[in-house]
């Protein structure tokens, strides 16, 4: 065991079981994976992604590249989760990935012994011969070979919710300067969230030894979390990542239910939050980077920062010997706390000459080894077993199984730059510090490069006032607590460029040093060319280790500074985030909401199926015992309709009520026809167009009284219209003395249709004088009432041909209305028929319908050409002038119908003249719309061809290649059915 | 990103339905060479890098159209008002 | 030298001694043939074909950032020739074609996977809009199968199909369809460009436009100085219309923004491209493992590249609604590109509108596929003065005649396409 005997913020008591591979372990609450398996003296952990090296952790955090693990199993089974940021619960499972067949014995790690031709982007440059090998063999073996762990095969058994915040101050980060920077902004009374991605509050300081007011830093936080969880108007968020920042919102995403081996029951596994903030203080620290020196992946090798957490908060000495090699002060740090804490360190070795008196003598205190002006330059073993040291001329092989490195830290900018900002290189902290900033958002402590901590603790103080004071609050900054800083020096150093085996720079991805000369060398040479050429900075780490010493490698290729060579863009989001968190629980049945009907209930007692007409649900038709398949019982509804009575919901048209007394005047402007002479009682067919001069919608509008008048929309296009005559009213002609609302909520509308249509009706109406055929003529509209006292407005009009009503009532009425009209008709034998009935019918009238009006239409191609008045203006009646569009070849809307009328036609069939090859050129048209009707007892169809009505009596060919049908057909009108409309006036 | 309608106060974007270019003025129809101006009416409008007015629909809420002057690189929102064309003419 | 087994094994052998520049880094010459403005696929497979087939390579490529840095790396890699319109598909079943050869065409391997592409279907109405689309394709020469509901399955059984609020009814599959490596494709035709006599001029961006006394173009002004040219050809995407701008032409076109994103990479999933009918979602799997899905537009106006939320909880949303097991991967990385949204959703490749002027743009969401053709077919266009029969529906004054080509049927509202 590595665990030390004392320390650390582990609870001891409580012992947390686990798996890695089947393999035993215990590690206690407060562990992570990582540390717990450290604990264990579990070095190998993973293997990378190109040359499969074996690969232990090397960071703590959400920037580790190596500790990638399979998490859980079954449907739970979660790929590429970082044992670093694991809380270690009772019962975890995890398992190494991409390996085969074990991590410790990995056949493609021979893609490491063939790493001098594996180089950067090598795969461009092969692969490409012969010709049909790419999909056949190559790709499917990559394709194999990459990727790392494996997605679970069953949906995800989990909930995800999705929730709104709203704060003055949001502080990210709570390190000593989140934590003072939400303490200045909570005690003026600002409403302030603070989120740490941990799941202990705290930050560095519970990773760091340095005392606050003369006690334990991890004091210092217990205090000051104590009086923030006093102050009502701040809430305290851990296990919740600050992931994006988008226009007028903060992304978050908390972790409800990770670091339990399911989520609590009725608790979601992770919530994301939107979370608008009026400012926002960053301080989410900084990390540390690698130094690039031959075998600086092998497993041992980790970075100093991470090593003094695992020590100081995990107490876990990472190996049982160890070694340090930095350019900076900090890491020495590391070194002290580790050796006070009982761990070994063998060597301390610096890349510069000198350091400050200070911290030599420290080291001498503790009788530590140091090795000024020297280098690392090669490693041994599976694990780490010796490394190998230069300095002074002279080398050295030290046996370790440890090496904490370290060539600075880099600060969290990556938030900084959501917005576009480029984070700006500081020369003297070799690390991008921000630039310019997303609106409202200030930046604090070490992530905007004051690693000290009395800078942290003075600058948060100072930007959480700041924000307070900008949100409309009167703040002041608290006094910064007694403390002393360790030493933060550094010399800039990147590269130990005499080395000894593969230098990792990238290391899940496996781009080493050579890689980048190489893309120097070819060309690559701007950095988002070097990123996408080596796929540096493209692992799940994004580049968190990997980024800074590459451009430093680059800029020295190049001759240029790191500041001229420029960094990549910091894209959202700040570490990677499971997708079911921005589902929420949109999926399933619940993806959207579907519109019902009022009958809906009704339509289901009656056994109705229900199909998918865009957002609503409808009844598509209502089989009935015996019947054995759909058409059956279409065709029976459609009998019932044509020669009896049928009932149907068509709730889900649009209905906008328009009021005032220019209406008449506004929908001449609005339909190609004119409106203003309808009668009062009376309502019209009517069609308008875009302004590009195509067809929009089309429907029947009925004036109920001089200046009330009530439209209805297509079932699609009803947000649409409406919208539109908003446009037209507000933007257009305000001068109107019009007021639109849409009605279609609040109207209930069944139609009831067939020639007994009248006397079914008259049963249910309070005055069946009102229906008559003086009273209510064909196309005409009256307000009555029904079913004793229900308001209602009934429409003599007809979408199946026959004689028919369509009565509108309260949408809460109109259940009662069609279940009595079942119950009325029963004697009557009354029939509900569905979507599809009405779609053949329609069909047989020859009426367009969606698959007509499709946006691609005139009203000409669609046989209203006659219809558009020439005397006044309306939308779109410039543009459809176009020549295009008064084309006489233009398509135009017809009938067809089988020369064999045993052959059935099929919509979405392209229609060639007789002999035609079968070729884009000698296209003449499409099929619509296509039913076999039981009416006519044979197929028929819709569609548009060339030339229009003029062809009709011509046989063409309906071809349909995608099905395999290719049959002759005839041009005929797309009236099949009572053409002449007698049934209507029934 | 927040929309402030002028109605009814800040709301999310996504109440709010997209129409573009707040500036073009519908044609007059009876004018000689009205194809022309409708066909730049309807088709061409501006796109700038930069300050931008535009016209939204608050669809999901007053169903006022709403004149939003904002910087298409920055997305920040300097001024709504009430649209109609009328009144800027 | 020419790449190949041989050549990786050299360099491996000798530490890349023979490495070389990809492309050269010339410094401008004062005076081009023909300029070609904007360093993407399009403008590179211009100068490309500008050289090959019209022996025209006295050219030279002006980028403003590096080559591939606008939307031709910022896509989501798919190719297919899945249109509906006489005026587009032939065009695009040519591109197709000339994927399907790319890697020996140009001695570089953009790992063109045809991979196939099947677009879901959930009603019957859609069912017929897609015959009518695929018997399009078809006449046009290209391949397309309807699925029903169990080949579907059979195809990705991974998808929601018993619990879906929008039935999954079918697929109408274009295998000849499929993917590939976006950067490749820039690079290799840079290279193949380069190695033809193309100057490729990165950092070189435009700043203004030379005009002679008749108004026509005759070069331009950029950071790197003037330079003369008896052709300018624009082929910049979304910024066609801040360069129109300076020489105050109007298109018919307008900047918004589409976001792409990739997830962790994963072990071999998704075998396909696959869309979603009822909602904006479609996904694929890269050769590295990452899923690569994307959605709609965010749907206004916009120079930001970058998106908003609203647009990512839409697309994961419908991802969960088809694919519920996406739920425990992860988001590593989004980004966005402006499309240039023309009025009607088809691109514009026509001469003019002034003289000496050319003009590729209005790619809206989907150029990445087009780069083969649009780079053949405006090639043709300004070598020849004239279009090429397969961009001939494609020319600049279809607004003005109505002979738009508009797939979706939406009109002139380009958030819509």
């Amino acid at each position: 065991m590595s665990r030390l005997d004392k320390g650390g913020l582990i609870d001891r008591a409580q012992t947390r079981r686990f798996t890695f591979d089947g393999e035993y372990f215990e590690g206690f609450q407060g562990d992570t994976l990582a540390s717990a398996l450290l604990a264990n003296n579990v070095k190998l952990v993973g293997r990378s992604f190109k040359y499969h090296r074996p690969r232990g952790i090397v960071g703590g955090a959400t920037e580790e590249p190596n500790g990638l693990v399979e998490l859980r199993s079954g449907a739970r089974r979660e790929p590429n989760t970082r044992m670093t940021t694991t809380e270690l619960y009772d019962g975890l499972e995890a398992f190494s990935q991409n390996r085969w067949p074990s991590l410790d014995f990995d056949v493609l790690a021979i893609n490491g012994l063939l790493s001098p031709f594996f180089g950067a982007a090598f795969y461009y440059k092969t692969f490409m011969w012969p010709k049909a090998a790419w999909e056949k063999f190559y790709e499917p073996a990559i394709r194999r070979a990459a990727g790392l762990g494996r997605a679970a095969l069953e949906a995800d058994p989990d909930a995800y919710e999705k929730s709104n915040a709203f704060c003055d101050v949001l502080v990210i980060g709570s390190g000593p300067a989140g934590l003072s920077a939400a303490l200045a902004a909570g005690r003026s009374g600002a409403r302030v969230i603070l989120a740490e991605e941990d799941f202990e509050f705290g930050g560095r300081l519970l990773s760091e030894r340095t005392p606050i007011n003369d006690a334990a830093p991890t004091e210092f936080v217990a205090k000051t979390l104590a009086e923030l969880r006093a102050l009502p108007n701040v809430r305290l968020m851990r296990r919740t990542s600050v992931v994006a920042i988008y226009d007028d919102c903060y992304a978050a995403v908390e972790r409800v239910g990770d670091h339990l081996r399911t989520p609590e029951k009725y608790k979601p596994r992770q919530i994301l939050w939107r979370i608008a903030a009026k400012r926002a203080v960053l301080a989410a620290g900084a990390l540390d980077r690698p130094i690039v020196f031959g075998g600086n992946d092998r497993p041992g090798v980790m970075l100093a920062a991470p090593v003094q957490s695992y020590v100081n908060r995990f107490a876990v000495a990472p190996a049982q010997r160890m070694a340090v090699f930095a350019n900076n002060d900090a890491a020495w740090t590391t070194a002290f706390d580790a050796h006070d804490s009982g761990a070994e360190i063998a060597m301390l070795i610096d890349t510069r000459d000198a350091v400050a008196p200070a911290l030599a003598e420290a080291a001498q205190k503790r009788n530590l080894r140091v090795i000024l002006g020297g280098e690392v330059f090669a490693t041994k073993g599976k694990c780490l077993e010796s490394i190998e040291i230069r300095a002074n001329g002279h080398t050295e092989r030290l046996a370790v199984d440890g090496l904490a490195m370290s060539s600075g830290f880099s600060p969290n900018v990556a938030l900084t730059c959501h917005h576009g900002g480029k984070p700006v290189w500081d020369e003297s902290l070799a690390a991008f510090v921000p630039g310019k900033c997303p609106p409202g958002l200030h930046v604090a402590g070490a992530a905007a490069g004051a690693y000290a901590l009395s800078d942290c603790l003075a600058q948060g103080a100072a930007k959480g006032a700041l924000a307070a004071t900008e949100a409309g609050f009167q703040a002041t900054a608290p006094d910064t607590p007694k403390t002393h800083d360790t030493p933060r020096a550094l010399k800039t150093f990147w590269h130990v460029e005499a080395s000894k085996g593969m230098a990792f720079v990238d290391f899940q991805n496996d781009v080493c040093a050579k890689d980048i000369v190489l893309a120097h060398q070819e060309g690559f040479v701007s950095v988002e060319h070097l990123k996408r050429y080596t796929t540096m900075g493209m692992a799940t780490d994004q580049g968190k280790l990997s980024n800074v010493p590459g451009l430093a490698i680059m800029a020295k290729q190049r001759g240029k500074t790191i500041a001229e060579t420029g960094t990549t863009m910091f894209r959202p989001p700040w570490s990677p985030v499971t997708l079911g968190a921005f589902a929420g629980h949109h999926r399933g049945k619940d993806f959207r909401p579907a519109r019902l009907t009022p009958t809906h209930a009704l339509a289901e007692e009656l056994g109705a199926v229900f199909t998918e007409a865009g957002p609503w649900l409808r009844a598509a038709y209502f089989p009935r015992q015996g019947e054995t398949d759909w058409k059956q019982s279409v065709d029976r509804e459609v009998r019932a309709v044509r020669e009896n009575v049928g009932v149907i919901d068509v709730s889900t048209f649009g209905k906008i009520e328009l009021q005032g007394p220019d209406v008449g005047k506004f929908l001449d402007r609005i339909y190609i026809n004119t409106f203003s002479t309808l009668p009062v009682g009376k309502a019209r067919y009517g069609v308008m167009l875009r302004e590009d001069g195509f067809v929009m919608d089309d429907g029947t509008t009925a004036r109920l009284s001089e200046d009330r008048w009530i439209m209805t929309t297509t079932t699609a296009n009803a947000a649409k219209v409406s919208q539109h005559l908003d446009f037209c009213l507000q933007v257009l002609w305000p001068d109107l003395d019009v007021r639109a609302v849409s009605v279609s909520e609040q109207w209930g509308q069944i139609a009831v249709a067939g020639p007994r249509s009248r006397g079914l009706i008259a049963q249910i109406v309070d005055d069946p004088a009102a229906i008559s055929n003086d009273s209510l003529p064909y196309m005409g509209a009256v307000e009555t009432s029904v079913l004793g006292g229900v308001k209602a407005r009934i429409f003599r009009l007809s979408f199946s041909g026959e004689l028919g009503f369509e009565i509108a009532v309260p949408a809460h009425e109109a259940e009662q209305l069609a279940r009595k009209l079942l119950e009325t008709g029963a004697e009557w034998d009354v029939t509900f028929y569905g979507l599809e009935a009405l779609a053949v019918m329609r069909i047989e009238k020859g009426h367009v319908s969606g698959p007509e009006l499709n946006g691609q239409t005139s009203a000409a191609d669609l046989g209203f050409g006659r219809m558009a008045s020439t005397k006044k203006d309306y939308i779109g009646a410039v543009m459809a002038r176009r020549p295009a569009l008064t084309d006489p070849e233009r398509m135009g809307f017809v009938g067809f119908k089988p020369v064999n009328p045993k052959e059935v036609l099929r919509a979405g069939a392209h229609v060639l003249a007789q002999g035609a090859a079968a070729t884009t050129a000698n296209d003449l048209g499409y099929l619509t719309s296509a039913t076999v009707s039981p009416t006519l007892g044979g197929a028929i169809a819709l569609g548009f061809i060339k030339g229009g009505a003029a062809r009709i009596g011509e046989i063409v060919r309906a071809w349909d290649g995608v099905r395999g049908t290719d049959i002759p057909v005839e041009i005929c009108a797309p009236a099949f059915y009572d053409p002449k409309g007698e049934r209507l006036h029934g | 990103m927040l929309i402030p309608c002028p109605y009814c106060g800040v709301r999310d974007a996504q109440e709010f339905s997209y129409r573009g270019d707040a500036m073009p003025v519908r044609p007059d129809p009876a004018a000689p060479d009205a194809e022309e101006k409708f066909h730049d009416y309807v088709y061409l409008r501006d796109n700038p890098a930069g300050a931008f007015k535009e016209i939204w629909h608050h669809s999901a809420g007053c169903r006022r159209w709403v004149e939003v002057e904002r910087d298409t690189l920055t997305h920040e929102i300097k001024a709504t008002r009430f649209s109609a064309e009328g009144r800027r003419a | 030298m020419r790449y190949s087994l041989f050549n990786v094994i050299v360099n491996g052998l000798t530490k890349n001694l023979f490495a070389e520049r990809a492309w050269r880094d010339p410094d401008p010459r004062p005076a081009y043939d023909v300029l070609v403005i904007g360093g993407g696929g399009h403008g590179l497979a211009t100068a490309y074909y500008l050289a090959k087939n019209h022996g025209i390579a006295n050219v030279a490529v002006l980028e403003k950032g590096w080559i591939g840095s606008g939307n031709a790396g910022r896509n989501t890699t798919i190719f297919r020739s899945n249109y509906l319109l006489p005026g587009n598909e032939p065009f695009y079943e040519h591109s197709l074609k000339l994927w399907e050869g790319l890697e020996q065409e140009l001695n570089y391997n953009v790992m063109a996977s045809q991979r196939g592409i099947v677009n879901l279907i959930h009603s019957d109405a859609q069912r017929d809009a897609y015959v009518r689309r695929g018997n399009a394709m078809r006449l046009a020469g290209a391949d397309s199968e309807l699925l029903d509901a169990a080949q579907v399955r059979k195809l990705l059984p991974f998808l929601n199909y018993d619990d879906a609020r929008f039935p999954i009814k079918g697929g109408l599959l274009q295998a000849r369809a499929g993917t590939a490596r976006h950067d490749a494709v820039v690079w290799g035709y840079a290279r193949g460009a380069d190695k033809l006599g193309v100057d490729i001029l990165q950092n070189c961006e435009v700043t203004g436009f030379l005009r002679g006394a008749d108004g026509a173009v005759t070069g331009v002004e950029t950071v790197r100085g003037p330079i003369r040219a008896k052709k300018v050809a624009l082929a910049v995407a979304g910024s066609s219309s801040r360069l129109a701008s300076k020489l105050d032409l109007r298109l018919p076109i307008e900047s918004f923004v589409l976001q792409a994103f990739v997830s962790e990479a994963i072990k071999p999933l998704i075998p396909g491209v696959f869309t979603f009918g009822a909602g904006h979602f479609y996904i694929s799997q890269s050769d590295k493992g990452g899923l690569v899905f994307g959605g709609d537009l965010d749907g206004y106006n916009s120079y930001a590249q970058r998106g908003n939320l609203p647009v990512i909880e839409d697309v994961m949303e419908g991802g969960m609604a088809l694919l519920p097991l996406l739920g425990r991967l992860r988001l590593l990385r989004q980004w966005a590109g402006l499309c240039d949204m023309s009025m009607d959703g088809s691109p514009i490749i026509d001469i003019g509108p002034l003289p000496g002027l050319y003009l590729n743009a209005g790619w809206n969401y989907g150029g990445f596929k087009a780069t083969p053709a649009s780079g053949w077919c405006f090639a043709h266009t300004i070598a020849r003065d004239e279009p090429h029969p397969l961009t001939a529906a494609m020319r600049l004054d279809r607004f003005r005649t109505g002979h738009v080509i508009d797939e979706k049927g939406v009109g002139a509202q380009p958030n819509l396409h």
